[in-house]
């Protein structure tokens, strides 16, 4: 019994830790997306519609985050500018970097109940 | 230049000596054939033998990155300046300069008036130019087009001739591809086919364009993903030079009779392909610079085909 619960325990930790991570950002509430080391993280992110979301550079190389289709466009971001995006509208949003577009990231935005 | 002439040590000795060794690159042609000289070196010998009989063409500056003031070079302007002054300096110049993106670090309207004052100090007759990813990083894409779109008819691509050779710009850094790579797309793709039809195959043919044309290191995005295509325009010229910027290294690659070639920064290097998360600035000691700018300089002219030339250094 003594060594199951060893091993119960961290599971139990990285199944809420998980699950805290999946659950959205509550509407009007603010999440921020920091860029580093050549990376949107989180790379995907669930919100509620309503939900504003801010992206940071921490990188000394100048970044952008750009909507695949239609929404949003940063101008340039330099080492620890920010941009801020408000999602309204439920959907898929795919973006990248268009100075490495290599660099890739996705905004699930869910109805408000 | 040679591979022996690299390795004379006076030469050698002369690119230690140059502080922020990326300077340009300088092109002569000789039987119509164009040969790459690196910069420093014939502004240093002096006597390089190659460029005294060849015609001085163009010379190809890249990757100026105006308005970048990290620590990986604090001073991009006065680097600038200190190319420009070694361009205006040289015996024999040639009369364009190729200006192969990245003009600025952040599209930046005041970056692009420093960079055209700037570059307005070039004792040559023609500046051509292509944008960088860097140069069309505004939201509204319109800062680099406002400024040089007039050749291109704000399209970012066109060819002109000067001495019997024919000279084609692309751009290759708009609409990317979610695969990361640098993109021509279709309608460029026509009208250079188009451009190239009827042509000679022994005209001399140079085409620049900022991302390399060929696959350097696709993870980082240092490609093109419908370049191929552009090879297969290219394969029945019997001379053709693709040069490129965007990495911050010289890599040369020979493939039948098409010599791709990219050029230094005046700006600052970046990490060889793979080296380090991603494409950043090098941050190496002031002191380093050159041994880190003159790396690829030697290994690529023997080894074309090799991709990790930056393991190689001159020190």
């Amino acid at each position: 019994m003594k060594t199951k619960s060893i091993f119960v325990m961290p599971l139990l930790l990285a199944v809420s830790l998980c699950a805290r991570s999946e659950a959205p950002a509550a509407p009007g509430s603010d999440t921020t997306i920091s860029i580093h080391e050549f990376m949107f993280a989180p790379t995907a992110m669930t919100v509620v519609a309503g939900t504003t979301v801010r992206w940071k550079n921490l990188d000394p190389e100048p970044h952008t985050v750009r909507s695949v289709d239609t929404g949003f466009r940063s101008d340039p971001l330099d080492q620890n500018d920010s941009f801020t995006f408000k999602f309204d509208k439920p959907g898929t949003y795919r973006y990248v970097c268009s100075i490495h577009p290599q660099m890739v990231g996705t905004i699930v935005v869910k109805a408000a109940n | 230049m040679t591979g022996k002439d690299l390795f004379n040590p006076t030469r050698r000795g002369a690119l230690k000596c140059l502080a922020f060794g990326g300077a340009g690159t300088l092109f002569t042609l000789s039987a119509g054939i164009l040969t790459p000289i690196d910069l420093a070196l014939a502004k240093a010998g002096g006597t390089d033998s190659s460029a005294q009989a060849g015609l001085p063409l163009f010379l190809q500056i890249s990757d100026t990155h105006i308005g970048f003031n990290k620590e990986a070079n604090p001073d991009v302007v006065g680097t600038l300046t200190r190319t420009i002054a070694m361009v205006n300096a040289m015996p024999k110049k040639p009369a364009l300069v190729i200006h192969t993106g990245d003009i600025t670090h952040l599209s930046k309207a005041s970056e692009f008036d420093t960079a055209a004052q700037m570059l307005s100090q070039l004792n040559v007759t023609e500046l051509h130019t292509t944008p960088g990813e860097h140069d069309v990083a505004d939201a509204s894409v319109t800062e680099y087009f406002s400024r040089y779109g007039k050749a291109s008819q704000d399209r970012g691509y066109y060819s002109f001739d000067h001495h019997g050779v024919h000279f084609i710009s692309l751009i290759n850094v708009l609409n990317f591809k979610p695969n990361g790579l640098g993109n021509l797309g279709q309608e460029q793709l026509e009208w250079l086919e188009k451009d190239l039809r009827g042509r000679s195959a022994s005209t001399p043919i140079v085409v620049f364009a900022h991302m390399p044309l060929w696959t350097v290191y696709a993870p980082w995005g240092w490609g093109t993903g419908d370049a191929d295509q552009v090879k297969s325009y290219l394969s029945r010229f019997g001379s053709v030079t693709v040069l490129n910027g965007h990495i911050h290294q010289i890599v040369q690659k020979v493939e039948g009779n098409i010599t791709y070639h990219t050029a230094r920064s005046t700006a600052y290097p970046q990490p060889g392909p793979g080296e380090g998360p991603g494409p950043g600035p090098l941050k190496v000691p002031t002191e380093e610079l050159p041994r880190m700018l003159g790396v690829s300089n030697v290994s690529l002219k023997h080894h074309p085909d090799a991709l990790s030339l930056t393991d190689t250094t001159l020190a």
